[in-house]
């Protein structure tokens, strides 16, 4: 899990997103606090500390808030989405502490429900996009 | 306690009409604001004596393909060769141009500012409109989860709800009782009630032959998926703010200056400014903005006044969600309870506590970077008396302003009191 080639890495966005073409969730954490950052950060933004290293995160967490959206980005009509066919933005709460924004896959956006919120959600990576824009997203699915 | 060194007064306030004008350039736009302004200043002013100019301007860039918009419209007013400066900060631009104005006062860098504020959205399509506000999330961690504007406060609206067991019909009350009080200015974008935008719905379909439809009361219509389609559920069209073109000023002078241009000017007596977290999903509450709270509290603490004794406030209402959180983090209302309030007509114009006189973000309109600096237009009015029909029922010696960028990353609040 931390061989060398994943410790030499700098805490930068573009490591965070090569890791998600790796279908993987990382982030770093403060050796001192345990404190994790998902998307990695250099330092801790409260104790300013930059004995960071990387971490795996579970992928495991639950559903913090989320929008059913039907007049979405040009990206996400790009990809299909539009007023008829709605794609669902959430904040997921990961297992590990932090919190962060994904597609929630696997549901139906014209049947939204308040009360999936709290719901456990697990990670799962797409791909999305044509030619040199094809990337790996980070995406979540109910996990129950 | 921060207090500023030197004491900073509001002589003068305009707007342009808001509205979508297709016709129309940011340029055209802050010299009607500037005009509208200066017929406001009571005993007039020598434009020599301006000594800098403040804009509040969100993307010209990527709404005109026109940048370093501070000193062409310095120079479209005939202020060059006055230092001219942007400021930037999402949808609180003039806001925080506003405190930039105010903290050059006081610092006796300059003894009279020019604030303005400047959008103009209209040029393109909707999806161009769409991403254009999304950078004012954080485009590397939310914009490729498929976040919108709207989508950010859906979210924020489905945390609160969850929470706190609001109804979506507490959100559409907030929108029915701005549009009551834009019908009434005459600068706003939508002057009609949703009442009127229904009956005239109606009309339309009887006119055309068309299938009437069975629309009884406002809600009716609001529930209607097509009359009234989501957005970013659970947020529908007329729980957001609307793309508008516009553009504000205000003029600020020293405060032992302002009686030479009016007998009757605005003190600001409370500023405070803070900034949170880039992304929504790293902040410590998603049912509040923190950004808001500090913002607040440093400018009751500067003014020496409580949340109770404000009489009106002008919030930053870009969705409907916004404001019912505003009046809880301006500690109007208790956490939690801001959708009662608004359920109750407790924000009304002539309850206990109206929010949003001028109609609002919602029905006056919202030009990203011009909102903040036009919602000092209304508390001038309102506290000169001068508000028209809209004018509230009481005496209004103290009034707030309260401007959000972004979901939150920026909030500014300012109080005023005329004495």
């Amino acid at each position: 899990m931390t061989d060398q080639a994943i410790t030499d890495r700098p805490f930068t966005a573009a490591s965070f997103q090569a890791y998600l073409n790796e279908g993987r969730l990382m982030g770093s954490r403060n050796r001192e606090t345990g404190e994790v950052f998902v998307p990695p950060r250099p330092i801790d933004p409260q104790t300013h500390s930059a004995d960071m290293e990387w971490v795996e995160l579970s992928g495991r967490g639950t559903l913090a808030a989320f929008t059913s959206v039907y007049i979405g980005t040009t990206a996400m009509i790009d990809a299909g989405f539009d007023r008829t066919k709605p794609y669902v933005a959430g904040i997921v709460e990961l297992a590990e502490g932090p919190r962060i924004s994904a597609q929630l896959v696997g549901v139906d956006g014209k049947q939204p429900d308040i009360a999936w919120i709290g719901r456990p959600v697990r990670a799962s990576f797409m791909e999305r996009g044509e030619g040199d824009k094809r990337r790996s997203y980070l995406a979540f699915e109910m996990a129950a | 306690m921060k207090k500023l060194n030197r004491g900073v007064a509001v002589v003068g306030t305009g707007m342009s009409k808001f509205g979508s004008f297709p016709e129309k350039t940011t340029r055209d736009l802050f010299v009607e604001a500037y005009q509208d302004m200066s017929a406001a200043v009571d005993k007039g002013f020598d434009r020599d004596d301006v000594e800098a100019v403040y804009i509040g301007n969100y993307s010209s860039d990527l709404f005109e393909g026109q940048g370093h918009t501070a000193p062409i419209m310095a120079d479209w007013v005939g202020l060059a060769p006055r230092a001219a400066t942007r400021i930037e900060d999402a949808c609180a631009s003039s806001g925080v141009a506003l405190r930039q104005g105010i903290l050059a006062i006081a610092s006796g860098a300059y003894d009279m500012v020019l604030v303005g504020g400047i959008e103009k959205m209209s040029n393109l399509p909707i999806a161009g409109v769409t991403d254009a506000l999304a950078t004012a999330g954080d485009v590397l961690f939310e914009i490729p989860a498929g976040f919108t504007f709207p989508g950010f406060y859906a979210a924020i609206a489905t945390a609160y709800m969850h929470r706190y067991g609001a109804s979506a019909d507490a959100l559409l009350r907030v929108g029915i009782k701005n549009h009551e009080n834009g019908k009434l200015n005459p600068k706003a974008q939508f002057q009609a009630r949703i009442a009127d935008l229904m009956a005239g719905r109606i009309a339309k379909a009887q006119q055309k032959g068309l299938p009437v439809p069975d629309w009884q009361t406002e809600m009716d219509f609001l529930h209607d998926d097509g009359a009234n389609p989501f957005i970013a559920w659970p947020l529908r069209l007329f729980d957001c703010s609307p793309v508008t073109d516009g553009a504000s000023a205000v003029l600020l002078v020293g405060e032992e200056l302002a009686k030479r241009f009016t007998d009757d000017p605005l003190y600001v007596i409370g500023s405070g400014q803070a900034s949170d977290a880039a992304a929504l999903h790293d902040r410590t509450e998603l049912t509040s903005l923190h950004a808001a709270q500090l913002a607040a509290q440093q400018a009751y603490d500067m003014a020496g006044v409580r949340a109770d004794d404000i009489k009106i406030a002008e919030v930053h209402d870009c969705f409907t969600i916004a404001e019912i959180i505003a009046t809880e983090d301006l500690g109007f209302f208790a956490p939690g309870t801001g959708h009662e309030a608004a359920e109750e007509g407790l924000t009304a114009r002539h309850g206990p506590k109206p929010i949003n006189t001028s109609g609002g973000l919602k029905s006056k309109g919202h030009p990203v970077g011009a909102s903040g600096a036009a919602q000092v237009v209304e508390v001038w009015k309102q506290m000169r008396g001068a508000a028209g029909e809209r004018q509230v029922d009481r005496d209004v010696d103290l009034a707030l302003t309260h401007n959000v960028g972004g979901t939150g990353q920026t909030a500014v609040v300012h109080i005023y009191e005329r004495r």
